[in-house]
C-alpha cells in the first residue's frame, strides 16, 4: 500500500472515537489489550444502532410502511457493505447469523449433513478454536465421519507437508483458522485452499480474528464458505456473517424454517426464499446488522482520511484502511515481542514467521490467572486461560497462556504499560 | 499495588504457591477424586486416607493458578487428623467467608485458612479458592465422576 507512505492517522483522534478507553479501572486509564476476546465500539457504530432504535426501529421486509421500508433499506445496504468487505461476487452470498459459531452450524448441518457420507474425512487443525472443532464433530458423530488433525510445529505453524499427505479423495471439507485467536499465526489459507481443492474437497475458512487486521478477499483466496464474527471488528455482539460461494449454498437444504425464509407456505409443501433469505428464519438483528455496516462504514472514513479523497469507493478506502491497520499492527507487534522477550522467566507462545498483533505468553513464576488479575489491578485488560483452544494447549504442554490482543486504537505507551505490568507480577510472584 | 491486591495475594498465599504442603499422590488411597475448572483450565487430584471417620493423610496434585495451589496445599494442612464432621464444618465455613456480601466478618476458627478472605472481592476467583475443597468432598463421598465448577 504505497498511499501509507504519504499519510497516516492520527491515533489520538481515533481513541476519541471509542468512548470506553476514557473508562478509569482500578485508578488507572483503561489499557484494553483483549481485543481478541470482543473490540470496543466507535461512537460511529453506537450512534448508528442508537438513531435506529430511536427512528427507524422496525421488522425488515414485511410492512409497507415506512419506518418498515427505512429499517428495510438500512438492512439491505448493510449487506452490500458486507458484499464489498468480502469481495463476494453477489450479495446473495452474504447471509447474517449470529456469529461465527452460528455460521460454522449451519454450514455443518446442512452442507455437511448433504455432502458428507459415513468413512468421509474433514480435515481441522491443532490450531482451530473449539467453535470449528465442536460442529465437525457433531456431524462426524451423525454421519460416521472421520476427523483428522492437521498438525503444527513448536512455532505455531501449520505443517504444510503433512496437510498435503492427509488430503486424499476421502476428504470432503477442509476447517481452517485464517488467524489464529491463540498464537496469532496467518495461516497459508490461499495455499492451502488450492492444495484442497485440487484434491476435491471444499474449504471453511474461520475468519474470526482475520476480518478486523487485513482486507478479506473471499474470491482471490477462492473460499468455498468464509465466516466473520462482527464483535471483533468494532461491530457489536450477536451478529456474525457465513460466505459461501452461491452455486454451494443454492444446492444446500435451509437450516433453520420459519418466517423469512420462505417463498409459499402451504401444508402440503412449502417452498423456500432465494438466497439469502433461505438461510435466515425469524426477524434477524436488525440493530446489530445496521451496527455491522456502520463498523465498516467507519473503517472506510478512515481510509478515507488517508487517501485524502471523498471520491473514493468504498472498496478502495477500505483497502487504505487495512493497508493502514496491517502496517501500525506489525509495528506495534514487533516492538511488544521485543519488549516481552526481554523479560527473564517469560515464554512467548506463537513464533509464526508470518503474525498477527497477538502477544501471548506463560511466566515461570506465575499462573496467567495470577497474571491477569495483577494486570486487571493497574487497568490493563488481557485474555487468561486456555482461549477456546484446548488442542493447542495440550500440543505445546501448558495449560493456558495470557494474551495481549492489539487492536486499531492500541498505542506504543500500551504496550509500555503491559510490560510494567509483566513487571509488577514477576516482583509479586518471582 | 492496591490493597485489595495485597489482602488477595497474602504472604501466606504466596508462600503455599510457591512452596506447596502435601502435594503428591497416595498409593492406594481410600478416597480419590478429580476436579476441574473448564473455564480455566484448572484442574486437581484429592488422594485421601481415612481411617474410620478421621482424615489420617490427605495430598494434591494438579496445576493452576496461586490460589487454587495455595487453598489445596492450605486445606490439607487445616483437614489433617480431623473427623469427617469437623471437615465438613470447616468446608461450610470457607464457603461462606468466601461468598458473603456486605461487611467482612472474622473468621479465626478457620486459623490460616482465613488468609482466603479477600477471595471475596474478586467473584472470578472464588471458584480458584473453592475448587480444592469441591474436589476433597468428591473424593470423601467416593464420586467417581470429575467434579466440576460448572
Amino acid at each position: 500500500m504505497n498511499v501509507l507512505t504519504r499519510k497516516s492517522l492520527d491515533i489520538d483522534a481515533i481513541r476519541a472515537d471509542f468512548p470506553i478507553l476514557q473508562t478509569l479501572v482500578n485508578g488507572h486509564q483503561l489499557v484494553y489489550l483483549d481485543n481478541g476476546a470482543s473490540s470496543q465500539k466507535p461512537l460511529y457504530v453506537i450512534d448508528a444502532m442508537d438513531t435506529y432504535w430511536k427512528q427507524t426501529n422496525a421488522n425488515v421486509h414485511r410492512g409497507v410502511h415506512h419506518l418498515s421500508q427505512k429499517a428495510t433499506q438500512q438492512f439491505d445496504a448493510a449487506r452490500e457493505t458486507m458484499r464489498v468487505f468480502l469481495n463476494a461476487s453477489s450479495s446473495k452470498e452474504v447471509i447474517f447469523t449470529a456469529g461465527c459459531t452460528a455460521s460454522i452450524n449451519l454450514v455443518a448441518q446442512t452442507w455437511g449433513r448433504t455432502n458428507i457420507q459415513a468413512g468421509d474425512e474433514i480435515l481441522i487443525s491443532t490450531m482451530e478454536h473449539h467453535s470449528n472443532i465442536v460442529p465437525w464433530q457433531l456431524l462426524a458423530d451423525q454421519v460416521g465421519a472421520v476427523i483428522k488433525v492437521i498438525p503444527m510445529t513448536d512455532a505455531g505453524e501449520i505443517e504444510l507437508d503433512v496437510y498435503e499427505k492427509l488430503l486424499s479423495d476421502k476428504t470432503k471439507l477442509v476447517g481452517i483458522v485464517h488467524v489464529s485467536n491463540s498464537l496469532g499465526t496467518i495461516n497459508p489459507v490461499k495455499e492451502m485452499i488450492q492444495l484442497a481443492h485440487k484434491a476435491g474437497a471444499k474449504v471453511l475458512v474461520d475468519g474470526a480474528q482475520a476480518a478486523p487486521h487485513m482486507r478479506i478477499d473471499v474470491q482471490a483466496l477462492d473460499a468455498d464458505f468464509y465466516v466473520v464474527s462482527c464483535h471483533k471488528m468494532y461491530a457489536p455482539t450477536g451478529i456474525g456473517v457465513l460466505y459461501g460461494k452461491q452455486q454451494l449454498l443454492e444446492a444446500m437444504p435451509p437450516y433453520q424454517g420459519g418466517g423469512d425464509m420462505i417463498y409459499t407456505v402451504s401444508f402440503e409443501k412449502t417452498t423456500y426464499a432465494e438466497l439469502p433469505y433461505k438461510f435466515e428464519a425469524g426477524t434477524p438483528n436488525i440493530a446489530g446488522v445496521i451496527g455491522l455496516g456502520a463498523s465498516v462504514e467507519y473503517l472506510a472514513t478512515l481510509g478515507q482520511q488517508l487517501l485524502g479523497d471523498s471520491e473514493g469507493s468504498l472498496s478502495q478506502n477500505l483497502d487504505a484502511c487495512f493497508g493502514w491497520i496491517e502496517e501500525r499492527e506489525a509495528e506495534l507487534l514487533a516492538y511488544g515481542t521485543a519488549a516481552i522477550s526481554d523479560i527473564s522467566g517469560l515464554k512467548l507462545t506463537g513464533t509464526a514467521a508470518h503474525k498477527a498483533g497477538i502477544l501471548a505468553f506463560t511466566l515461570d513464576c506465575a499462573h496467567p490467572h495470577d497474571v491477569g488479575t495483577v494486570l486487571d489491578n493497574q487497568g490493563i485488560a488481557v485474555r487468561t486461560g486456555h482461549h477456546c483452544c484446548m488442542p493447542v494447549m495440550t500440543r505445546l504442554g501448558i495449560p493456558a497462556t495470557t494474551r495481549a490482543s492489539i487492536g486499531l486504537y492500541n498505542t506504543f505507551e500500551d504496550i509500555d504499560d503491559l510490560v510494567a505490568g509483566i513487571k509488577r507480577v514477576k516482583e509479586l510472584f518471582g | 499495588m492496591s490493597v485489595e491486591l495485597r489482602e488477595l495475594y497474602q504472604e501466606v498465599i504466596l508462600d503455599h504457591n510457591r512452596h506447596p504442603r502435601n502435594r503428591g499422590k497416595i498409593e492406594e488411597p481410600t478416597g480419590f477424586a478429580e476436579g476441574h475448572n473448564p473455564l480455566c483450565g484448572d484442574n486437581i487430584k484429592v488422594y485421601l486416607q481415612t481411617a474410620g471417620d478421621r482424615v489420617e493423610e490427605v495430598r494434591f496434585e494438579g496445576s493452576g493458578c496461586a490460589i487454587s495451589t495455595a487453598s489445596a496445599s492450605l486445606m490439607t494442612e487445616a483437614i489433617k487428623g480431623k473427623t469427617l464432621a469437623e471437615v465438613e464444618a470447616v468446608f461450610r465455613e470457607f464457603q461462606s467467608m468466601v461468598t458473603e456480601t456486605g461487611e467482612a466478618v472474622e473468621h479465626p476458627e478457620l486459623g490460616d485458612l482465613e488468609v482466603f478472605g479477600g477471595v471475596r472481592e474478586y467473584p472470578v476467583r472464588i471458584k480458584c479458592a473453592t475448587l480444592p475443597w469441591h474436589t476433597l468432598k468428591a473424593a470423601l463421598q467416593g464420586e467417581e465422576d470429575r467434579v466440576s465448577t460448572e
